[in-house]
């Protein structure tokens, strides 16, 4: 049964090897993710300060990251900066680098976003009641967007592991690169391979990504 | 007499930028009054009752809640609008909140006040609106006139001295303002003072111990209410209550003629 490309799942140490692979990308979003959730609230609610010079600096920090493609940022930090600034990055310290920096901008101006989308009377209501700006904050506003958030930030979690598949082209063996070593290895034996290969690693980042999903939508219909 | 003025506004002036909105307001508002506040949209009523809880500072002028001036950025502010209760066009409950929880949150927090003696307080105030099933809602699943009441309820657990009421019939459809109207007029029953902006004029006139007239951002006309509205002094004030009624046109042949041919 040369032609049956399933099989090359169970040869050796290949699933194994897949799922270690998993692991490298996972690892990467996740530490990403859990950096750019406080950095990027802090830098939400920076966006909010009325200062013209704080607005000017987080403007350009948020419109340079979203114009740069993530490829390019990745190589700027890995391949850029060793030669600019002679500082040696391991590749996944440059992913995790930059993945950071874009969890922490898009984090940022999704914070934002929920912190002006609550009405200016809810301000106004919790003042009339004698609240000071510390107790409107706690009681009122944080809670609200909180609500907001948790389903932006989750959709947010969910692309920012799709994207580290990118940290391949920075030689980081991740999922994909090791299903590829896999199909490349059994290409004469196995030629089918590759359906199979890569639908393990559909199934696997649906894996990883589904229950987080699903968790945001509970969470949205609890709170509505 | 003088002790008895417990909201004082005098020489009250508040400017948008360029735009004068308010242009020399004085008013004493006395323990028990009820103030109903009339005139125009844009003549600056709201403003003058988001000035005396310090919402709005004023431009110029002093307002003073028994004898102690309200300044919007002082110290003191939070302590002053524990007295003021303020009900807004918007209702304004925090829709994250039961309603209990909504009623129940500045007093414990704010007044530090012990959440058992709190909640009997809301109890009482919500079965009076009759709201007391609905304690374990939220307020997107209240009606307009519901969501009213409660926010009445909310400012009345502070157990305020003075409750201002901006325009608070005026988002709720028809067949809901009556029940908020009639939660305003047993409470100006009780002896709350009361200073109301309204469109409403019946109510207004069932309501008032006074009717102050705005336009312009001045005081046009200020009368007891059955003075104000059977003999209105001001041209102004006979022009806008013009507004309010409404005669029969009757149509013309020669119009009917030709929208009948049209058609």
């Amino acid at each position: 049964m040369p032609d049956s490309g399933i099989n090359v799942l169970f040869l050796g140490k290949n699933f194994l090897r897949l799922l270690e692979g998993l692991w490298v990308t996972m690892r990467i979003s996740l530490i990403a993710v859990i950096l750019s959730i406080p950095l990027g609230i802090l830098f939400g609610m920076f966006m909010t300060l009325k200062n013209p010079i704080t607005r000017t600096l987080s403007r350009v920090y948020l419109e340079f990251i979203r114009i740069m493609p993530q490829l390019v940022l990745l190589f700027i930090a890995y391949f850029g900066v060793t030669r600019a600034f002679g500082w040696n990055l391991s590749a996944e310290l440059s992913a995790v680098l930059v993945f950071t920096l874009w969890g922490t901008a898009e984090m940022g101006d999704l914070v934002r976003g929920a912190l002006i989308s609550i009405p200016k009377h809810q301000y106004d209501s919790a003042a009339a009641l004698g609240m000071t700006k510390a107790q409107t904050f706690v009681f009122i506003i944080v809670p609200q967007t909180m609500r907001r958030l948790i389903p932006l930030t989750i959709n947010l979690t969910t692309r920012m592991i799709k994207t580290t598949s990118l940290v391949v082209l920075i030689g980081i063996t991740e999922v994909l690169k090791v299903g590829k070593q896999i199909i490349d290895a059994n290409r004469f034996d196995y030629p089918t391979a590759a359906l199979w290969v890569y639908g393990v690693i559909f199934a696997l980042y649906f894996l990883a990504c589904w229950p987080i999903s699903s968790l945001a939508k509970k969470l949205e219909q609890r709170w509505r | 007499m003088e002790e008895s003025i417990q909201l004082q506004v005098s020489g009250l002036k508040k400017k948008f930028g360029a735009e004068t909105v308010l242009n020399g307001i004085d008013l004493d508002v006395h323990k028990g009054e009820v103030v109903v506040v009339l005139g125009p949209s844009g003549c600056g009523k709201s403003t003058l009752l988001r000035c005396m809880n310090g919402l709005e500072a004023p431009t110029e002028g002093i307002i003073c809640l028994d004898g102690a001036a309200i300044t919007s950025g002082g110290k003191n502010i939070t302590k002053q609008r524990q007295k003021i209760g303020m009900v807004f066009q918007s209702y304004d409950l925090f829709p994250h909140k039961n309603i209990l929880d909504n009623i129940t949150l500045a007093p414990v927090k704010v007044q530090k006040r012990a959440k058992g003696e709190v909640e009997q307080q809301a109890e009482k105030l919500l079965k009076r609106v009759g709201l007391w099933e609905k304690r374990k809602a939220y307020p997107r699943e209240l009606s307009g006139g519901q969501k009213q009441r409660v926010a009445i309820v909310r400012a009345l657990c502070m157990n305020p001295e003075v409750m201002l009421f901006d325009e608070v019939t005026a988002a709720l459809d028809p067949e809901m303002v009556r029940e908020v109207l009639d939660v305003m007029l047993e409470l100006a029953g009780q002896g709350m003072t009361m200073v109301i902006v309204t469109h409403e004029m019946q109510f207004a006139r069932a309501i008032a111990d006074r009717i102050l007239f705005l336009d312009g951002g001045g005081i046009v006309e200020e009368a007891p209410p059955e003075q104000f509205f059977t003999n209105p002094k001001t041209q102004r004030a006979k022009d806008f209550l013009q507004t309010f009624t409404y005669e029969k046109r009757n149509k013309i042949p020669s119009e009917i003629e030709s929208f009948e041919r049209r058609n």
